[in-house]
């Protein structure tokens, strides 16, 4: 049961991605001359909301530690990962435990254009055109039993095609978890592409989760087990520093971090001398999903 | 081997060094510009800039113990190397004020809210009284002892710099490690008694 959600980001309103190139220019050009002042306001805004970023942005500005701590080192080393023949367990409280085959589950899946704001915990921003599958379609596949209350991730561990787990950077391998409605949510993916290719193996080939009202870190990449649990399982980064990273990690303008201001993030692919854009609540998917959230005190649940 | 380090260094006038260390940020400046620095050329200029500049600390604390232990003499370079760092560290600075964080009450809320930019600061507020000094006026109007009494801030400040590298990265990573560990060394290599 796809198409659950409509994207607010559709091509209908973004130019494609060479036009997008000009029209950046454009902008420059006029904020350049100090003319942007002068441009109607909803022009501006939409300008400032609707720009998807450029393939090369995307896919060189990784944050995968697995490949190297830099941002250029999982576009430099992430091929050595062996993506063909990729399997995914499912496994705790599911009627369908086992190991599925990637190809096999992708053959059962809708799969979808979702145009989605991304920002990291860093305080920089994307505007990223995902291709991929509703995670409650994979859950409902596997029959989630009562009492589940959550969902676990774990990243794929494979010191011989993944040079930086050699660094004790974290706990290897990588885990991450959602509340079972957090995952059950239309605007929760599993992304298999970017601007219709296959998802480079940096972004988390072949199948990574995307959840675009959390910090970016929550999202995920190259899944290789899922498991339903009865209780909130570890995440990596709440694990390796627990005053900084919470279990819920909500993008929030209003919690601050003790490493970097939420309020402002930066735009990236805006230039040398661009504007802080403010961030917005659940990075701008507050209609969609405070209602999950109701009676939490997010400063607490951080 | 050593006579002609010291006697080559000796022909290198000092301006020389002053007129290179221009080049890094002016060059840093103009690839930021043009889209050689990469994604994302305003972190790549603050964290070049800070690198370079811790870089150029330690470069200006091996000047003492490369002429007591191997008895190469390139002090007449070391206040030199140390206002380069001073100048490096500024720029490192201006670029998360200006085109980073940009924000006047985030930045103030930056300085005394995120520790590894509490600690990051405070090397610099200390590097200042040592910048204003490094001239041969301060020095005698000071008188040798009292310009040594304040120059010794030097090693707090580059433990901070050091320090400062370790918490801003996520996670542990080995290289700012690295770097604090080689300036702790290069600290306790002072602490190594005269013989007499």
């Amino acid at each position: 049961m796809a198409q659950r959600w409509t994207n607010d980001l559709t091509w209908n309103d973004v130019t494609p991605e060479a036009a997008y190139l000009n029209r950046r220019q454009l902008m420059a050009g006029v904020a350049g001359l100090g003319l942007a002042a002068a441009l109607p306001g909803a022009a501006r805004a939409e300008a400032d909301a609707l720009e998807p970023n450029t393939w090369e942005e995307i896919t060189q500005y990784n944050n995968y530690y697995e490949f190297g701590t830099r941002k250029e080192d999982p576009a430099r080393y992430a091929d050595s990962l062996i993506t063909e023949d990729w399997e995914v367990v499912i496994d705790g409280m599911v009627d369908n435990p086992g190991t599925y085959k990637f190809d096999d589950i992708l053959a059962k899946m809708t799969v979808e254009e979702r145009i989605y704001r991304f920002r990291c915990v860093e305080a920089w921003s994307m505007v990223i055109p995902w291709n991929g599958f509703e995670l409650a379609d994979l859950l409902e596949m596997a029959g989630v039993q009562d009492g589940a209350t959550h969902v676990a991730f774990q990243t794929a561990n494979r010191p011989d095609q993944m040079p930086g787990l050699a660094y004790p950077v974290l706990d290897w391998p990588y885990v991450e978890g959602l509340r079972l409605d957090e995952a059950m949510h239309p605007l929760t993916i599993m992304a298999t592409g970017i601007y219709g290719k296959p998802i480079p193996n940096q972004n988390g080939a072949p199948m990574r989760l995307v959840v675009p009202w959390k910090y970016g870190f929550k999202s995920i990449k190259s899944i290789v087990r899922i498991s339903l649990v009865d209780k909130e399982p570890p995440t990596s980064w709440n694990k390796a520093n627990g005053r900084e990273y919470g279990f819920y990690s909500n993008v929030n303008p209003n919690v601050d971090h003790p490493r970097w201001s939420q309020a402002t993030e930066r735009v990236i692919g805006s230039g040398l001398f661009a504007k802080r854009k403010p961030t917005l609540m659940f990075n701008g998917y507050e209609e969609e999903v405070a209602s999950l959230y109701e009676g939490m005190d997010l400063s607490k649940s951080y | 081997m050593i006579a002609v380090v010291n006697s080559g260094a000796r022909r290198v006038p000092t301006w020389l060094v002053y007129a290179l260390a221009v080049v890094p940020p002016v060059w840093l400046f103009y690839a930021g510009l043009t889209g050689g620095l990469g994604i994302d050329p305003v972190k790549a200029m603050e964290q070049q800039m800070g690198l370079l500049g811790l870089q150029l600390f330690i470069a200006t604390l091996c000047i003492t113990p490369l002429r007591r232990f191997a008895g190469i003499n390139l002090i007449r370079f070391r206040r030199a190397l140390g206002l380069i760092t001073f100048f490096y560290i500024l720029c490192h600075l201006l670029v998360w004020l200006v085109l980073d964080v940009q924000i006047l009450s985030q930045i103030i809320a930056d300085i005394y809210k995120r520790p590894y930019i509490t600690v990051g600061m405070a090397a610099f507020v200390l590097m200042i009284p040592l910048a204003i000094t490094s001239n041969n006026m301060s020095v005698r109007r000071m008188g040798a002892a009292a310009w040594n009494r304040l120059h010794w801030l030097t090693y707090p400040a580059v433990i901070l710099g050091g320090v400062h590298y370790v918490m801003l990265v996520k996670g542990w990573q080995i290289q700012p490690l690295i770097y604090l560990g080689v300036i702790l060394g290069l600290l306790a290599l002072r602490q190594v008694p005269r013989r007499r």
